[in-house]
């Protein structure tokens, strides 16, 4: 498959001098095309930060980015994101169409055109009747429904998702991650999705990429070996699933394997391994 | 109850207690003449062609100020909201014009462009400008930056954001701004023609009424036309307000109930 998108040894601080803040190092991965990666790591790891460097609303202080060969210098045309706080990122002076519109302004010339293609954003995420609404009269779940469809309306190559059902109620959310596995199904779109939580990561990806605490490093990169339908219940309880998302879970919160515990799998392994020899290098050398 | 019957009841109150004081001879009947004395009076005004002279001169001069300062704070307002330097440069002045009240600077308006409708309309507009502007600067510093983020996502460029996005955000606390100057701009108006010694205008005909024929129920008739003025040109332009805005923050919770 042809990458889409890939970053390479990206570094972000803000401020300068030694008060600066690190909030990303030294990240490289790739994503490739018609891929949904999915990025998992602790509140405060610097996801969101990562996240605005390749949606170009940052410039990274090192590194590089680019979409589908591209480097990115400033806001790249063919890409948009879904923020997680929806009632923010939503014009509260456009109806739910207007807010669609919005993202077409620049992009598809004449009112029809883009009137219809709002219109046809809006079926595909189940919201047509709703279309004159204002989103202050919607529900969170369907306001970020109303996000998703700006997103999609654009047919970007990349969709950018931070934290996307982080801020609803857990049957929504189901919902809502339901709807971006069918969306993406029928769209084939390309999806870098952020998120803390380890269960979704895994339920949604095709592939994990488990991020450190700050500065954010990438710690693991996991093939996810689910059937491509995927269902809230089946799934989620099936040993794979289970495997996948204890062997995230290790990897994030406690490295060491507990006594008694079964082996971690592979990847953990290999990583923890890398990451001890690493050290011991490091403190033969500051010995030296 | 509905909230009009609620006023009403109110208003009705507040006459009844004005009867009541004035009849029962704890002021002289001179120095407040009770409110069915002073409607009558008040009815007699209004069919004179003098009387409804003094009101447009009032009315238009009004209008006349708060356009001006519509046109003046307005662009000032969004011009020292988006550039932190033009406003850090102009903050010591605009800080000591503030406070002066308009009306402390009448000898100074007189002097130099005299008493007639321009000084009452100069002193409006000084007066006016700031809760426009104020509110303005205070809306652009207010805005989510998650909000134009989102514009920038989505290819719009940081010039094109502050049409799309500023904009329509400070509008409606522009327009609480305008309202807010509305009745500013009537006080200072009323004021001015009754300190400067205005020839026309409901606070000229007040003041005449006073110290030539000492008629108290003609000064408050006057006073009560200005207030229903005042409250018409509120209650209008709120309801346009809501009408206009009605996406926004302010008027959400009456939209839904």
């Amino acid at each position: 498959m042809p990458t889409m998108l890939e970053v390479r040894e990206l570094a972000h601080r803000y401020g300068t001098g030694p008060g600066a803040h690190v909030a990303v190092e030294d990240l490289t991965f790739t994503v490739h095309q018609d891929e949904l990666a999915c990025i998992v790591g602790p509140s405060g790891c610097g996801k969101s930060t990562l996240l605005r460097c390749i949606a170009g609303l940052i410039r990274p202080t090192e590194g590089e980015i680019s979409l589908h060969g591209d480097v990115v210098r400033g806001v790249p045309d063919d890409l948009a994101v879904v923020f997680q706080d929806y009632s923010r990122s939503l014009f509260p002076w456009l109806s739910v169409r207007g807010n669609v519109e919005f993202a077409l302004r620049t992009r598809v010339r004449g009112r029809t055109e883009r009137r219809r293609r709002a219109q046809e954003a809006l079926s595909w995420v189940g919201l047509e009747a709703s279309a004159s609404k204002y989103p202050w009269q919607l529900s969170g779940g369907m306001q970020q429904r109303v996000s998703i469809a700006r997103a999609l309306a654009c047919q970007p190559a990349l969709l950018l998702m931070d934290e996307p059902f982080a801020s609803v109620d857990a049957q929504t959310r189901a919902d809502l991650e339901d709807l971006l596995l069918r969306v993406r199904r029928e769209h084939g779109s390309t999806v870098l999705l952020v998120t803390h939580d380890i269960d979704e990561s895994v339920y949604l990806g095709d592939r994990v990429l488990v991020l450190s605490k700050s500065p954010a490093s990438i710690v693991a990169d996991l093939p996810v070996d689910l059937p491509a339908q995927r269902d809230q219940i089946t799934t989620r309880s099936s040993p794979e699933f289970v495997k996948l998302r204890t062997e995230i879970a290790r990897l994030l919160h406690d490295r060491a394997p507990a006594v008694g515990e079964p082996e971690p799998s592979s990847a953990a392994e290999k990583f923890l391994a890398a990451e001890r020899a690493e050290k011991e290098q490091q403190s033969t050398r500051s010995g030296q | 109850m509905r909230p009009v019957i609620r006023n009403l009841i109110g208003l009705a109150g507040f006459l009844l207690l004005w009867e009541g004081v004035s009849q029962s001879g704890m002021v002289t009947r001179t120095s407040l003449p009770p409110p069915s004395e002073v409607s009558v009076r008040l009815v007699e005004l209004l069919g004179q062609a003098s009387f409804l002279r003094d009101v447009i001169a009032t009315v238009l001069a009004w209008l006349i100020a708060l356009l001006i300062a519509i046109a003046i704070a307005v662009p000032a307002g969004l011009l020292l909201g988006s550039l932190p330097w033009l406003r850090s440069s102009t903050r010591a002045l605009i800080e000591f014009i503030r406070p002066i009240p308009p009306v402390a600077l009448i000898p100074l308006i007189i002097i130099t462009i005299g008493s007639g409708p321009e000084a009452k309309i100069t002193l409006a507009v000084l007066a006016a400008v700031w809760p426009i502007l104020f509110n303005i600067i205070y809306a652009l510093d207010d805005i989510d930056p998650l909000l134009l983020d989102t514009a920038r996502s989505l290819g719009h460029r940081r010039t094109r954001v502050l049409a799309t996005v500023a904009l329509p955000h400070v509008a409606p606390f522009a327009f609480t701004g305008i309202r807010l100057s509305a009745a500013i701009a009537l006080i200072v108006t009323v004021s001015t023609e009754y300190l400067a010694g205005s020839e026309i205008g409901v606070g000229a005909f007040i003041i005449d009424v006073y110290t030539t024929v000492n008629g108290m129920d003609e000064v408050l008739a006057g006073t009560i036309v200005i207030g229903i003025i005042g409250y018409l040109v509120n209650e209008g332009l709120e309801r346009t307000g809501r009408r206009l805005f009605h996406w926004s923050d302010t008027t959400r919770v009456e939209a839904l109930t």
